[in-house]
Protein backbone atom coordinates (compact mmCIF):
# COMPACT_ATOMS: atom_id res chain seq x y z
CA UNK A 1 0.00 0.00 0.00
CA UNK A 2 2.78 2.21 0.11
CA UNK A 3 2.36 4.50 -2.62
CA UNK A 4 5.01 7.38 -3.90
CA UNK A 5 2.88 10.16 -2.22
CA UNK A 6 2.49 7.61 1.26
CA UNK A 7 6.20 7.38 1.06
CA UNK A 8 6.54 11.20 0.87
CA UNK A 9 4.14 11.72 3.87
CA UNK A 10 6.03 9.10 6.14
CA UNK A 11 9.37 11.15 5.76
CA UNK A 12 7.64 13.83 6.77
CA UNK A 13 6.49 12.16 9.73
CA UNK A 14 10.13 10.78 10.88
CA UNK A 15 11.72 13.93 9.79
CA UNK A 16 11.03 16.09 13.19
CA UNK A 17 12.15 13.67 15.73
CA UNK A 18 15.20 12.50 13.03
CA UNK A 19 16.09 16.56 13.22
CA UNK A 20 15.01 17.29 16.97
CA UNK A 21 17.80 14.42 18.03
CA UNK A 22 20.34 14.77 15.30
CA UNK A 23 20.54 18.77 16.77
CA UNK A 24 20.10 17.53 20.40
CA UNK A 25 23.37 14.97 19.97
CA UNK A 26 25.60 17.18 17.44
CA UNK A 27 25.37 20.43 18.44
CA UNK A 28 26.67 19.80 22.66
CA UNK A 29 29.26 17.33 20.96
CA UNK A 30 30.39 19.74 18.56
CA UNK A 31 30.56 22.45 21.10
CA UNK A 32 32.35 20.13 23.64
CA UNK A 33 35.14 19.26 20.88
CA UNK A 34 35.56 22.81 20.79
CA UNK A 35 35.70 23.83 24.33
CA UNK A 36 37.89 20.53 24.53
CA UNK A 37 41.12 22.29 22.82
CA UNK A 38 40.07 25.87 24.63
CA UNK A 39 41.58 27.96 27.71
CA UNK A 40 38.21 28.19 29.24
CA UNK A 41 37.74 28.77 33.18
CA UNK A 42 34.53 30.71 34.36
CA UNK A 43 36.98 32.53 37.30
CA UNK A 44 39.27 33.67 35.17
CA UNK A 45 37.79 34.80 31.66
CA UNK A 46 40.72 37.11 30.87
CA UNK A 47 42.45 34.23 29.90
CA UNK A 48 41.39 32.60 26.84
CA UNK A 49 42.83 31.13 23.63
CA UNK A 50 43.60 27.84 22.78
CA UNK A 51 45.24 24.84 24.59
CA UNK A 52 45.83 22.33 22.27
CA UNK A 53 46.07 19.27 24.02
CA UNK A 54 46.94 20.43 27.35
CA UNK A 55 43.11 19.38 28.77
CA UNK A 56 43.78 16.17 27.82
CA UNK A 57 46.62 15.64 29.28
CA UNK A 58 45.67 16.86 32.41
CA UNK A 59 42.85 14.51 32.44
CA UNK A 60 45.48 11.48 31.82
CA UNK A 61 48.19 12.99 34.36
CA UNK A 62 45.67 13.00 36.78
CA UNK A 63 45.86 10.55 39.68
CA UNK A 64 41.77 11.05 40.04
CA UNK A 65 41.52 9.88 36.30
CA UNK A 66 42.65 5.99 36.31
CA UNK A 67 40.76 6.31 39.65
CA UNK A 68 37.88 7.82 38.28
CA UNK A 69 37.88 5.28 35.29
CA UNK A 70 38.38 2.11 37.17
CA UNK A 71 35.32 3.71 39.53
CA UNK A 72 33.14 3.93 36.74
CA UNK A 73 34.06 0.38 35.52
CA UNK A 74 34.01 -1.39 38.52
CA UNK A 75 30.36 0.49 39.31
CA UNK A 76 29.01 -0.83 36.06
CA UNK A 77 31.00 -4.19 36.47
CA UNK A 78 29.85 -4.71 40.23
CA UNK A 79 26.24 -3.78 39.60
CA UNK A 80 25.64 -5.76 36.21
CA UNK A 81 27.13 -9.08 38.40
CA UNK A 82 25.18 -8.36 41.30
CA UNK A 83 22.02 -7.63 39.38
CA UNK A 84 22.18 -10.59 37.10
CA UNK A 85 23.21 -13.34 39.12
CA UNK A 86 20.54 -12.63 42.41
CA UNK A 87 18.00 -12.04 39.54
CA UNK A 88 18.04 -15.22 37.90
CA UNK A 89 17.91 -16.88 41.01
CA UNK A 90 15.29 -14.36 42.40
CA UNK A 91 13.33 -15.30 39.35
CA UNK A 92 13.83 -18.73 39.46
CA UNK A 93 12.19 -18.32 43.01
CA UNK A 94 9.46 -16.47 42.03
CA UNK A 95 8.99 -18.62 38.81
CA UNK A 96 7.71 -21.69 40.92
CA UNK A 97 4.23 -22.38 42.07
CA UNK A 98 3.71 -19.53 44.56
CA UNK A 99 0.11 -17.85 46.24
CA UNK A 100 0.50 -14.21 45.31
CA UNK A 101 2.66 -13.99 42.36
CA UNK A 102 1.08 -10.98 41.24
CA UNK A 103 1.45 -8.96 44.73
CA UNK A 104 4.92 -10.56 45.02
CA UNK A 105 5.88 -8.67 41.63
CA UNK A 106 4.88 -5.41 42.93
CA UNK A 107 6.90 -5.54 45.81
CA UNK A 108 10.12 -6.87 44.18
CA UNK A 109 9.59 -4.24 41.06
CA UNK A 110 9.47 -1.46 43.58
CA UNK A 111 12.84 -0.06 43.96
CA UNK A 112 13.00 0.54 40.47
CA UNK A 113 10.49 3.23 41.00
CA UNK A 114 12.18 5.00 43.60
CA UNK A 115 14.24 8.12 42.14
CA UNK A 116 17.83 7.98 42.74
CA UNK A 117 18.28 10.71 45.07
CA UNK A 118 15.98 9.22 47.63
CA UNK A 119 16.93 5.81 47.27
CA UNK A 120 20.31 6.69 47.84
CA UNK A 121 19.29 9.18 50.92
CA UNK A 122 17.07 6.26 52.20
CA UNK A 123 20.38 4.40 52.41
CA UNK A 124 22.86 6.85 53.60
CA UNK A 125 19.94 8.39 56.51
CA UNK A 126 18.29 5.11 57.31
CA UNK A 127 20.09 2.54 57.21
CA UNK A 128 24.18 3.22 56.52
CA UNK A 129 23.99 6.30 58.63
CA UNK A 130 26.94 5.26 61.55
CA UNK A 131 24.78 6.56 64.81
CA UNK A 132 21.10 6.21 63.81
CA UNK A 133 21.23 3.71 60.64
CA UNK A 134 19.49 0.49 61.34
CA UNK A 135 22.76 -1.34 60.56
CA UNK A 136 24.59 0.41 63.64
CA UNK A 137 21.35 -0.61 65.74
CA UNK A 138 22.28 -3.93 64.82
CA UNK A 139 25.64 -3.92 64.68
CA UNK A 140 25.34 -2.02 68.46
CA UNK A 141 23.03 -4.44 70.13
CA UNK A 142 25.26 -7.41 69.12
CA UNK A 143 28.52 -6.04 70.43
CA UNK A 144 30.05 -4.73 67.45
CA UNK A 145 31.06 -1.41 66.38
CA UNK A 146 29.24 -0.03 63.63
CA UNK A 147 30.69 0.04 59.82
CA UNK A 148 30.90 3.68 58.54
CA UNK A 149 29.71 2.42 54.88
CA UNK A 150 30.11 5.40 53.20
CA UNK A 151 33.18 6.78 54.84
CA UNK A 152 35.20 3.15 54.71
CA UNK A 153 33.64 1.77 51.71
CA UNK A 154 31.88 4.21 49.62
CA UNK A 155 32.20 2.21 46.33
CA UNK A 156 30.83 -0.83 47.85
CA UNK A 157 28.42 1.06 49.14
CA UNK A 158 27.22 2.99 45.95
CA UNK A 159 27.32 -0.39 44.04
CA UNK A 160 24.60 -1.71 46.73
CA UNK A 161 22.55 0.88 46.42
CA UNK A 162 22.61 0.85 42.68
CA UNK A 163 22.13 -2.62 42.81
CA UNK A 164 19.21 -2.00 45.10
CA UNK A 165 17.45 0.14 42.48
CA UNK A 166 18.39 -1.93 39.42
CA UNK A 167 17.88 -5.81 40.89
CA UNK A 168 14.36 -5.31 40.17
CA UNK A 169 14.34 -4.42 36.55
CA UNK A 170 16.83 -7.60 36.04
CA UNK A 171 14.52 -9.64 37.60
CA UNK A 172 11.70 -8.76 36.20
CA UNK A 173 12.67 -9.59 32.50
CA UNK A 174 14.67 -12.67 33.32
CA UNK A 175 11.41 -13.97 35.40
CA UNK A 176 8.99 -12.86 32.01
CA UNK A 177 11.89 -14.67 29.66
CA UNK A 178 11.35 -18.04 32.23
CA UNK A 179 7.37 -17.76 32.04
CA UNK A 180 7.89 -17.85 27.89
CA UNK A 181 9.66 -21.03 28.67
CA UNK A 182 7.49 -24.94 27.46
CA UNK A 183 7.14 -26.67 30.60
CA UNK A 184 6.68 -29.99 28.77
CA UNK A 185 10.50 -29.35 28.01
CA UNK A 186 11.30 -29.46 31.81
CA UNK A 187 9.63 -32.37 32.38
CA UNK A 188 10.62 -34.80 29.79
CA UNK A 189 14.46 -33.84 31.11
CA UNK A 190 12.95 -34.44 34.80
CA UNK A 191 11.59 -37.58 33.24
CA UNK A 192 14.76 -38.90 31.86
CA UNK A 193 16.95 -38.34 35.25
CA UNK A 194 18.28 -34.74 34.54
CA UNK A 195 19.40 -33.51 37.30
CA UNK A 196 18.16 -29.77 38.63
CA UNK A 197 22.03 -28.23 37.60
CA UNK A 198 21.81 -29.55 34.32
CA UNK A 199 18.17 -29.01 33.69
CA UNK A 200 18.93 -25.30 34.65
CA UNK A 201 22.38 -25.26 32.74
CA UNK A 202 21.40 -27.07 29.39
CA UNK A 203 17.52 -25.82 29.23
CA UNK A 204 17.19 -22.72 31.23
CA UNK A 205 19.60 -20.95 31.01
CA UNK A 206 20.55 -20.58 27.29
CA UNK A 207 16.45 -20.09 27.08
CA UNK A 208 17.22 -16.83 29.18
CA UNK A 209 20.48 -15.86 27.08
CA UNK A 210 18.76 -13.27 25.23
CA UNK A 211 16.87 -11.75 28.12
CA UNK A 212 19.93 -11.50 30.07
CA UNK A 213 21.85 -9.49 26.80
CA UNK A 214 18.61 -7.25 27.03
CA UNK A 215 19.51 -6.66 30.81
CA UNK A 216 23.32 -6.17 30.13
CA UNK A 217 22.94 -3.75 27.38
CA UNK A 218 20.54 -1.52 29.02
CA UNK A 219 21.89 -1.50 32.19
CA UNK A 220 25.05 -0.27 30.70
CA UNK A 221 23.74 2.63 29.13
CA UNK A 222 22.16 3.99 32.30
CA UNK A 223 24.73 2.45 34.09
CA UNK A 224 27.86 4.57 33.07
CA UNK A 225 25.69 7.99 33.64
CA UNK A 226 25.27 7.19 37.06
CA UNK A 227 25.38 10.70 38.70
CA UNK A 228 22.21 11.25 42.02
CA UNK A 229 23.35 8.12 43.87
CA UNK A 230 26.80 9.65 44.46
CA UNK A 231 26.20 13.22 44.28
CA UNK A 232 23.56 12.30 47.14
CA UNK A 233 25.58 10.14 49.17
CA UNK A 234 29.41 10.81 48.64
CA UNK A 235 29.81 13.42 46.93
CA UNK A 236 32.68 11.42 45.18
CA UNK A 237 34.80 10.96 48.50
CA UNK A 238 36.15 10.97 50.85
CA UNK A 239 39.17 12.11 48.94
CA UNK A 240 38.12 10.60 45.23
CA UNK A 241 37.74 6.97 46.30
CA UNK A 242 33.88 7.07 45.18
CA UNK A 243 35.04 9.57 42.34
CA UNK A 244 33.42 7.88 38.95
CA UNK A 245 33.92 9.71 35.72
CA UNK A 246 30.79 11.56 35.18
CA UNK A 247 31.17 13.15 38.83
CA UNK A 248 34.59 13.95 38.07
CA UNK A 249 33.53 16.17 35.16
CA UNK A 250 30.92 17.72 37.36
CA UNK A 251 33.33 18.66 39.35
CA UNK A 252 35.07 19.97 37.15
CA UNK A 253 32.72 22.00 35.34
CA UNK A 254 30.59 22.98 38.47
CA UNK A 255 32.92 23.48 41.57
CA UNK A 256 36.11 24.39 39.28
CA UNK A 257 34.29 26.44 36.68
CA UNK A 258 37.19 24.75 33.81
CA UNK A 259 35.21 24.45 31.25
CA UNK A 260 38.01 23.21 28.89
CA UNK A 261 39.22 20.45 31.28
CA UNK A 262 35.50 19.64 31.88
CA UNK A 263 34.81 19.60 28.09
CA UNK A 264 37.67 17.15 27.60
CA UNK A 265 36.64 14.72 30.22
CA UNK A 266 33.31 14.77 28.38
CA UNK A 267 35.04 13.66 25.45
CA UNK A 268 36.97 10.78 27.03
CA UNK A 269 33.78 9.97 27.99
CA UNK A 270 31.74 9.77 24.76
CA UNK A 271 34.98 7.70 23.55
CA UNK A 272 35.19 4.89 26.56
CA UNK A 273 31.46 4.45 26.33
CA UNK A 274 31.70 3.99 22.27
CA UNK A 275 34.46 1.60 23.20
CA UNK A 276 32.09 -0.55 25.84
CA UNK A 277 29.30 0.19 23.43
CA UNK A 278 31.23 -0.97 20.57
CA UNK A 279 32.44 -4.79 22.57
CA UNK A 280 29.07 -4.90 23.97
CA UNK A 281 27.66 -5.14 20.42
CA UNK A 282 30.14 -7.53 19.13
CA UNK A 283 29.72 -9.41 21.50
CA UNK A 284 26.55 -9.80 21.53
CA UNK A 285 24.50 -8.89 18.83
CA UNK A 286 24.28 -12.04 17.52
CA UNK A 287 22.08 -12.58 20.27
CA UNK A 288 19.85 -9.65 19.61
CA UNK A 289 18.60 -10.07 16.28
CA UNK A 290 16.77 -13.28 15.96
CA UNK B 1 6.70 -22.99 33.22
CA UNK B 2 4.86 -23.51 36.34
CA UNK B 3 3.86 -26.72 37.36
CA UNK B 4 1.85 -28.96 39.86
CA UNK B 5 3.36 -29.42 43.18
CA UNK B 6 2.38 -30.72 46.26
CA UNK B 7 0.99 -28.43 48.97
CA UNK B 8 3.48 -28.32 51.10
CA UNK B 9 6.27 -27.69 48.32
CA UNK B 10 3.94 -24.66 47.31
CA UNK B 11 4.21 -23.35 50.87
CA UNK B 12 7.84 -24.03 51.36
CA UNK B 13 8.02 -21.70 48.10
CA UNK B 14 5.87 -19.26 49.06
CA UNK B 15 7.49 -18.42 52.61
CA UNK B 16 10.86 -17.98 50.71
CA UNK B 17 9.87 -15.76 47.61
CA UNK B 18 7.98 -13.99 50.11
CA UNK B 19 10.80 -13.72 52.44
CA UNK B 20 13.40 -12.21 49.46
CA UNK B 21 10.04 -9.70 47.86
CA UNK B 22 9.87 -8.39 51.46
CA UNK B 23 13.25 -7.84 51.75
CA UNK B 24 13.83 -5.99 48.67
CA UNK B 25 11.17 -3.83 49.40
CA UNK B 26 12.27 -3.13 53.39
CA UNK B 27 13.53 -0.12 52.56
CA UNK B 28 10.57 1.48 50.74
CA UNK B 29 8.53 0.16 53.49
CA UNK B 30 10.93 1.13 56.60
CA UNK B 31 10.87 4.84 54.63
CA UNK B 32 6.90 5.01 55.03
CA UNK B 33 6.69 3.68 58.72
CA UNK B 34 9.69 6.42 60.05
CA UNK B 35 7.25 8.66 58.05
CA UNK B 36 4.51 8.40 60.31
CA UNK B 37 6.82 8.21 63.64
CA UNK B 38 8.02 11.27 65.87
CA UNK B 39 11.47 12.62 65.13
CA UNK B 40 12.82 11.01 68.35
CA UNK B 41 10.90 7.61 67.54
CA UNK B 42 12.69 7.89 64.18
CA UNK B 43 16.15 7.54 65.60
CA UNK B 44 15.00 5.11 68.39
CA UNK B 45 18.08 2.50 68.88
CA UNK B 46 16.71 -0.11 68.89
CA UNK B 47 14.56 0.62 65.73
CA UNK B 48 10.88 0.92 67.23
CA UNK B 49 8.06 -0.49 65.76
CA UNK B 50 4.95 -1.61 67.82
CA UNK B 51 6.62 0.93 70.55
CA UNK B 52 6.54 4.22 68.32
CA UNK B 53 4.81 7.57 68.54
CA UNK B 54 2.53 7.96 65.76
CA UNK B 55 1.79 10.94 64.00
CA UNK B 56 0.44 12.82 60.73
CA UNK B 57 2.84 15.91 61.47
CA UNK B 58 5.49 15.30 59.47
CA UNK B 59 3.63 15.52 56.26
CA UNK B 60 1.74 18.68 57.52
CA UNK B 61 5.23 19.99 58.83
CA UNK B 62 6.93 18.94 54.95
CA UNK B 63 3.57 20.20 53.03
CA UNK B 64 3.65 23.82 54.94
CA UNK B 65 7.20 24.65 54.47
CA UNK B 66 6.75 27.04 51.59
CA UNK B 67 9.16 25.26 49.12
CA UNK B 68 7.26 21.77 48.97
CA UNK B 69 4.24 22.43 47.33
CA UNK B 70 7.11 24.13 44.19
CA UNK B 71 8.96 21.46 44.40
CA UNK B 72 6.01 19.27 43.86
CA UNK B 73 3.96 21.03 40.92
CA UNK B 74 7.80 21.27 39.14
CA UNK B 75 7.92 17.51 38.65
CA UNK B 76 4.43 17.17 37.58
CA UNK B 77 4.64 19.78 34.88
CA UNK B 78 8.27 19.21 33.71
CA UNK B 79 7.43 14.96 33.66
CA UNK B 80 4.17 15.30 32.33
CA UNK B 81 5.14 17.95 30.01
CA UNK B 82 8.22 16.50 28.73
CA UNK B 83 6.26 13.09 28.10
CA UNK B 84 3.54 15.20 26.06
CA UNK B 85 5.95 16.99 24.10
CA UNK B 86 7.37 13.93 22.97
CA UNK B 87 4.54 12.04 22.48
CA UNK B 88 3.67 14.62 20.23
CA UNK B 89 6.36 14.45 18.11
CA UNK B 90 6.88 10.39 18.10
CA UNK B 91 3.33 9.12 17.40
CA UNK B 92 4.27 10.55 14.05
CA UNK B 93 7.22 9.17 13.26
CA UNK B 94 6.77 5.75 15.04
CA UNK B 95 3.54 5.65 13.11
CA UNK B 96 5.16 6.25 9.19
CA UNK B 97 8.21 3.60 10.79
CA UNK B 98 5.70 1.01 11.50
CA UNK B 99 3.09 1.15 8.70
CA UNK B 100 5.65 2.72 5.65
CA UNK B 101 8.78 1.11 6.24
CA UNK B 102 11.43 2.13 4.14
CA UNK B 103 15.02 0.07 4.10
CA UNK B 104 16.13 2.32 6.28
CA UNK B 105 13.74 2.05 8.87
CA UNK B 106 15.74 -0.24 11.15
CA UNK B 107 19.19 1.79 11.07
CA UNK B 108 17.12 4.96 11.70
CA UNK B 109 15.63 3.21 15.03
CA UNK B 110 19.17 1.27 15.88
CA UNK B 111 20.35 5.38 15.61
CA UNK B 112 18.15 6.67 17.70
CA UNK B 113 18.67 4.60 20.80
CA UNK B 114 22.44 5.14 20.07
CA UNK B 115 21.68 8.92 21.04
CA UNK B 116 20.91 7.40 24.86
CA UNK B 117 24.38 5.91 24.58
CA UNK B 118 26.16 9.12 24.97
CA UNK B 119 26.78 9.74 28.49
CA UNK B 120 24.92 12.96 29.90
CA UNK B 121 28.35 14.38 32.07
CA UNK B 122 29.93 14.43 28.53
CA UNK B 123 27.82 17.36 27.07
CA UNK B 124 26.82 19.07 30.62
CA UNK B 125 28.76 21.73 29.65
CA UNK B 126 27.31 23.07 26.31
CA UNK B 127 24.39 22.59 27.74
CA UNK B 128 24.73 24.48 30.83
CA UNK B 129 26.14 27.30 28.43
CA UNK B 130 23.18 27.17 25.73
CA UNK B 131 20.59 27.08 28.92
CA UNK B 132 22.21 29.65 30.27
CA UNK B 133 22.40 31.87 27.07
CA UNK B 134 19.11 31.22 25.98
CA UNK B 135 17.73 31.70 29.55
CA UNK B 136 16.31 28.30 29.73
CA UNK B 137 18.62 27.62 32.80
CA UNK B 138 16.26 27.00 35.84
CA UNK B 139 13.24 27.32 34.08
CA UNK B 140 10.34 24.08 33.82
CA UNK B 141 10.49 25.16 29.82
CA UNK B 142 14.04 24.26 29.72
CA UNK B 143 13.90 21.27 31.41
CA UNK B 144 10.95 19.91 29.48
CA UNK B 145 13.00 20.14 26.76
CA UNK B 146 15.65 18.55 27.73
CA UNK B 147 14.02 15.36 29.23
CA UNK B 148 11.75 15.44 26.31
CA UNK B 149 15.06 15.33 24.39
CA UNK B 150 16.64 12.59 26.67
CA UNK B 151 13.75 10.39 26.81
CA UNK B 152 12.84 10.87 22.99
CA UNK B 153 14.10 7.73 21.75
CA UNK B 154 12.59 5.18 23.76
CA UNK B 155 9.03 7.02 23.46
CA UNK B 156 9.94 5.91 19.52
CA UNK B 157 11.03 3.07 20.34
CA UNK B 158 8.14 1.93 22.10
CA UNK B 159 5.36 3.36 20.17
CA UNK B 160 7.24 1.26 17.57
CA UNK B 161 6.91 -1.85 18.72
CA UNK B 162 3.27 -1.64 19.83
CA UNK B 163 2.59 -0.14 16.58
CA UNK B 164 3.66 -2.64 14.81
CA UNK B 165 1.30 -5.16 16.49
CA UNK B 166 -1.74 -3.85 14.45
CA UNK B 167 -2.58 -5.78 11.76
CA UNK B 168 -2.21 -3.75 8.10
CA UNK B 169 -5.25 -6.10 6.85
CA UNK B 170 -7.19 -4.50 9.18
CA UNK B 171 -6.84 -0.43 7.59
CA UNK B 172 -7.17 -2.61 3.99
CA UNK B 173 -10.51 -4.48 5.39
CA UNK B 174 -11.93 -1.30 6.08
CA UNK B 175 -10.98 0.43 2.84
CA UNK B 176 -12.79 -2.17 1.30
CA UNK B 177 -15.75 -1.34 3.38
CA UNK B 178 -16.15 2.19 1.71
CA UNK B 179 -13.91 4.13 4.75
CA UNK B 180 -12.57 7.39 4.36
CA UNK B 181 -9.10 7.94 5.99
CA UNK B 182 -10.52 10.01 8.67
CA UNK B 183 -13.00 7.48 9.70
CA UNK B 184 -9.68 4.99 9.67
CA UNK B 185 -7.60 6.90 11.24
CA UNK B 186 -10.85 8.19 14.16
CA UNK B 187 -12.14 4.51 14.20
CA UNK B 188 -9.87 1.93 13.69
CA UNK B 189 -6.35 2.73 14.27
CA UNK B 190 -6.94 5.17 17.26
CA UNK B 191 -8.45 2.87 19.71
CA UNK B 192 -6.29 -0.14 18.56
CA UNK B 193 -3.02 2.55 19.24
CA UNK B 194 -4.44 3.99 22.57
CA UNK B 195 -3.13 1.21 24.88
CA UNK B 196 0.47 1.68 23.75
CA UNK B 197 0.26 5.42 23.73
CA UNK B 198 -0.78 5.22 27.50
CA UNK B 199 1.99 2.81 28.52
CA UNK B 200 4.69 4.33 26.75
CA UNK B 201 3.06 7.63 28.40
CA UNK B 202 2.83 6.22 31.83
CA UNK B 203 6.50 4.81 31.58
CA UNK B 204 8.04 7.91 30.33
CA UNK B 205 6.05 10.12 33.26
CA UNK B 206 8.27 7.70 35.49
CA UNK B 207 11.79 7.98 33.56
CA UNK B 208 11.41 11.28 33.65
CA UNK B 209 9.74 12.38 37.40
CA UNK B 210 13.06 10.18 38.17
CA UNK B 211 15.98 11.48 36.02
CA UNK B 212 18.67 12.97 38.16
CA UNK B 213 21.41 14.59 36.30
CA UNK B 214 19.52 17.33 33.93
CA UNK B 215 17.39 18.30 37.18
CA UNK B 216 20.18 18.80 39.56
CA UNK B 217 22.90 20.52 37.29
CA UNK B 218 20.31 22.70 35.14
CA UNK B 219 18.49 23.96 37.70
CA UNK B 220 18.87 25.86 41.07
CA UNK B 221 15.90 26.93 42.72
CA UNK B 222 12.47 28.28 40.23
CA UNK B 223 12.33 25.28 38.14
CA UNK B 224 14.07 22.25 40.66
CA UNK B 225 11.71 19.46 41.12
CA UNK B 226 11.76 16.85 43.60
CA UNK B 227 15.06 15.03 42.55
CA UNK B 228 16.93 18.06 42.94
CA UNK B 229 15.51 19.18 46.95
CA UNK B 230 15.51 15.67 47.87
CA UNK B 231 18.84 15.57 47.17
CA UNK B 232 20.03 18.57 48.62
CA UNK B 233 17.93 17.23 51.78
CA UNK B 234 20.40 14.94 52.78
CA UNK B 235 22.75 17.84 54.21
CA UNK B 236 20.86 18.05 57.85
CA UNK B 237 22.06 14.44 58.82
CA UNK B 238 20.33 12.47 61.43
CA UNK B 239 18.36 15.14 62.27
CA UNK B 240 15.10 14.98 60.59
CA UNK B 241 14.82 11.68 59.89
CA UNK B 242 10.91 11.52 60.37
CA UNK B 243 10.73 14.58 58.14
CA UNK B 244 12.97 13.32 55.49
CA UNK B 245 10.82 10.16 54.96
CA UNK B 246 7.75 12.32 54.76
CA UNK B 247 9.49 14.26 51.93
CA UNK B 248 10.91 11.33 50.86
CA UNK B 249 7.19 9.44 50.63
CA UNK B 250 5.62 11.67 48.76
CA UNK B 251 8.34 12.05 46.49
CA UNK B 252 7.84 8.31 45.55
CA UNK B 253 4.72 7.90 46.16
CA UNK B 254 2.64 8.87 43.23
CA UNK B 255 5.23 6.79 40.65
CA UNK B 256 5.10 4.04 42.49
CA UNK B 257 1.53 3.49 42.18
CA UNK B 258 1.83 4.07 38.91
CA UNK B 259 4.99 2.13 38.78
CA UNK B 260 2.41 -0.84 39.95
CA UNK B 261 -0.01 -0.68 37.43
CA UNK B 262 2.31 -0.25 34.57
CA UNK B 263 4.99 -3.06 35.72
CA UNK B 264 3.41 -5.50 32.91
CA UNK B 265 4.15 -3.20 30.30
CA UNK B 266 7.67 -2.06 31.94
CA UNK B 267 9.36 -5.15 30.36
CA UNK B 268 8.36 -4.90 26.95
CA UNK B 269 8.99 -1.30 26.91
CA UNK B 270 12.10 -0.49 27.98
CA UNK B 271 13.18 -3.54 26.33
CA UNK B 272 11.64 -2.39 22.74
CA UNK B 273 10.14 -5.37 22.47
CA UNK B 274 12.53 -7.48 22.42
CA UNK B 275 11.46 -9.33 25.98
CA UNK B 276 8.05 -10.07 26.17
Amino acid sequence: MATQSSRMAARLMVAPSVIVLFIWMIVPLALTIWFSFRVYRLLSPERNGWAGVQNFTWFFNSPDFWLAISNTLLLVGGVLAITIVFGVLIALLIDQPVWGQGPLRILVISPFFVMPPVAASIWENLFMHPQNGMFASIALSMGFQPILFLESYPMSSVIFIVSWEWLPFATLILLTALQSMSSEQLEAAEMDGASAVSRFRYLVLPHMTRAITVVVLIQTIFLLGIFGEIFTTTQGGPGSASTTLPYMIYKQAVIAKDIGRAAAGGIIAVILANIVAYFLMRSMGKNLDA
Amino acid sequence: MARTVTPRRKLFYTVAAWSVALLIFFPVLWTILTSFKTEASAVASPPQLFTADWTLDNYAEVWGRSDYPRFFWNSVVISVGATLLGLIIAIPAAWSMAFVPGHRTKDLLMWMLSTKMMPSAAVLIPMYLIFQRTGLFDTRTGLVLALMLMNLPVIVWMLYTYFKEIPGEILEAARMDGASLKDEILYVLTPMAVPGIASTMLLNIILAWNEAFWTITLTTTKAAPLSAFIASFSAPQGLFYAKLSAASTMAIAPILVMGWFSQKQLVRGLTFGAVK
